[in-house]
């Protein structure tokens, strides 16, 4: 089809001028887009790198291995470690119920789901605040039965379940829609197990989607400031993540070591974007592969 | 991920283990670490010495309003060490969390120390500014942080207050005065640190207004010879209150260590770190000869209490919402 509308046109309209613009608006455009990325994104990527290293290695080593620092890693990836399981378990289980089936009260389910992209993460934090806080909801009984949730580790991985509680849903949601339900039903009929159809069917066909799910959970929830900021308490060494350290360095006049620290949360952000390319470009590559299986 | 999984578990471990030997939490305001990484140390070795008992102090900065509500909110301070009474006066007031003569348990109003606001200039004083009435002169750029958000900044506003009516002048006049002053700040960051790095860093304005210990922390980062301090005839003096936590030390059973942490402030050696630190000892004349001679008020002697002067001049449609609202 392509090829025929192709040679229909071919000879007809000097191709050329039909699918570019003269070299001088390509090059302009083309200069315009890498000024603008450059601006943008390299500058201040290389201004933190430059910025952590001024003063030398020494000073950027001491820096990230400093005990405050080292545990605002840990803190960071215990969160990290609780909250994205979590997210993928729930992500997967809403995304099957939207997609799979039909039920009252599903628009306002997706609209529940997306309702931490709608919530600015201040308020995100304050909820929090207000429900387990002293002057909460829940606070008297707490205190009473000594359990600590807000300015301690649980408030800090609540908040970091809840900003990233949309991505793998989100992610999962379109792709299970438009891939239907006739596998599953498939699978039923020739007497699969619900899980092994879950194992078999449903999970390979959206692999992909899903692995970037988690990537962007993992990014989000590792790089959180707003919300884990109103519930983290700053307690040095036990209740600060990585960007709130960064935060405070930064204000204490402790610019390369702010920068350091930014420094790996910036090579977070670079390899999120390197493994986010590989999957796009694995699941193009599956997708291409289904339909030349379809077609033969 | 195995390894990472089990020192994460082993630092959860460790840390409730801690949590059994005697341990303090104090919620301070932004500029204090310095101090405290100090202080702590000669404290513990203190204590040590004393009873045998090994303590850890874990640290809390912010700002100070914002550590202030945190404790409210449940943070579990055992102590809260400020740059303003009225940030631990909500504590009483708010959530009863304290008792209202918190002030009278410890010497001197629970102020160990203190530090006046003075200008800080470029080098060579370009703009020849000596006094508050030379801010206020045409040409002149100050940076002073919101009143509304910083202590910083209300003690900067306070303190040209202050400079019209312990002169003789009438509210009618400061208050002409301060807005005046405010006509001359173009950027109100929201903390003091903000402040001083729109001064220092991104060099906007002629005079930043800050406290006298903020000054020797920036001549230290940014460098000696880029910046002049300058003493006003007279100014306000920043008083640091601190307290403990009734509550919370209840609750844990910290009374007594709380209590004795706070009373070393006021020690000779208390004293004598916080003078290193360009902080004015209010108990004891450690370093006194260090620092300059200048001429100060108390918020509580111009403005009668903290909470009037924040009812009169910050509340939601105080005289600063008046004037700079305009």
């Amino acid at each position: 089809m392509h090829q025929t509308q192709f040679q229909q046109y071919h000879g007809k309209v000097a191709l050329k001028r039909a699918t570019s613009e003269p070299p001088w608006v390509r090059r302009l455009l083309l200069a315009l887009a890498f000024a603008f990325l450059g601006l943008f994104l390299l500058l201040p990527l290389a201004a933190v790198f430059s910025e952590a290293l001024r003063k030398g290695w020494d000073v950027y080593l001491a820096a990230i291995t400093e005990s405050d620092a080292v545990s605002a890693m840990q803190l960071t990836l215990i969160a990290a470690l609780i909250a994205v399981p979590l997210n993928l378990v729930f992500g997967v289980a809403a995304a099957w119920a939207i997609a799979k089936f039909e039920f009252k009260g599903k628009s306002f389910l997706i609209t529940l789901i997306d309702l931490p992209f709608a919530v600015s993460p201040v308020i995100a934090g304050l909820i929090f605040v207000l429900i387990f806080g002293l002057q909460g909801w829940f606070g008297e009984w707490l205190i009473d039965h000594d359990i600590k949730v807000v300015f301690a580790v649980p408030g800090i991985v609540l908040a970091t379940i809840f900003v990233t509680f949309p991505f793998v849903a989100r992610e999962l949601i379109p792709l299970m829609q438009a891939q239907g339900k006739e596998e599953e039903e498939a699978a039923l009929v020739l007497g699969a197990s619900g899980w092994k159809m879950l194992w078999h069917v449903t999970l390979p066909n959206v692999k992909w989607g899903l692995i970037y799910g988690v990537i962007l959970t993992n990014a989000r929830a590792m790089g959180e400031f707003g919300a884990v900021s109103v519930v983290s308490g700053h307690i040095r060494g036990l209740t600060n993540t990585m960007p709130l350290h960064v935060e405070i360095l930064y204000n204490e006049y402790n610019y390369a070591a702010a920068f350091a620290v930014a420094s790996l949360l910036t090579l977070l952000a670079l390899v999120t974007l390197i493994l986010k390319t590989y999957v796009e470009w694995q699941a193009s590559q599956s997708a291409a592969d289904n339909e030349q299986e379809v077609t033969v | 991920m195995p390894f990472v999984l089990r020192s994460a578990l082993l630092t959860m471990l460790l840390s409730s283990v801690s949590l059994q030997a005697a341990e303090l939490l104090n919620a301070s305001y932004d500029v204090t670490r310095e101090f405290y990484k100090d202080f702590n140390p000669a404290f513990t070795q203190y204590w040590k010495d004393k009873t045998g008992e090994t303590v850890t102090i874990n640290q809390s900065h912010g700002g100070s309003s914002k550590q202030a509500r945190a404790v409210i909110d449940g943070l579990e301070a055992d102590v809260i060490t400020m740059n303003r009474s009225a940030d631990i006066d909500v504590l009483a007031q708010k959530a009863k969390l304290i008792p209202a003569n918190w002030q009278t348990r410890l010497p001197n109003n629970s102020v160990p120390s203190a530090s006046p606001t003075v200008f800080l200039v470029r080098k060579g004083n370009p703009k020849h500014i000596k006094d508050w009435d030379d801010l206020v002169r045409p040409g002149v750029a100050v940076v002073i942080p919101n009143p509304k958000t910083s202590g910083n900044g209300k003690y900067s506003y306070l303190g040209a207050w202050g400079y019209v009516t312990q002169k003789g002048g009438d509210a009618t006049k400061a208050r002409q005065f301060v807005t005046e002053l405010f006509k001359h700040v173009s950027v109100l960051d929201t903390g003091g640190r903000g402040a001083t790095t729109t001064f220092a860093q991104r060099e906007i304005g002629d005079v930043l207004l800050t406290f006298e210990n903020e000054v020797h922390l920036i001549q230290q980062e940014f460098g000696d010879d880029k910046y002049e301090a300058v003493y006003p005839s007279l100014t306000v003096l920043a008083e640091n209150p601190v307290a403990w936590v009734d509550k919370v030390v209840d609750k844990k059973g910290t009374r007594k260590l709380a209590q004795a942490y706070l009373e070393y402030h006021f020690s000779a050696q208390g004293q004598a770190i916080a003078a290193k630190h360009y902080l004015r000892p209010q108990v004891t004349d450690a370093g006194q000869p260090a620092f300059k001679k200048v001429n100060t008020f108390t918020v509580k002697q111009a403005f009668g209490s903290w909470s009037d002067a924040e009812q009169t001049h910050f509340s939601d449609g105080g005289i600063f919402d008046q004037i700079y609202l305009k």
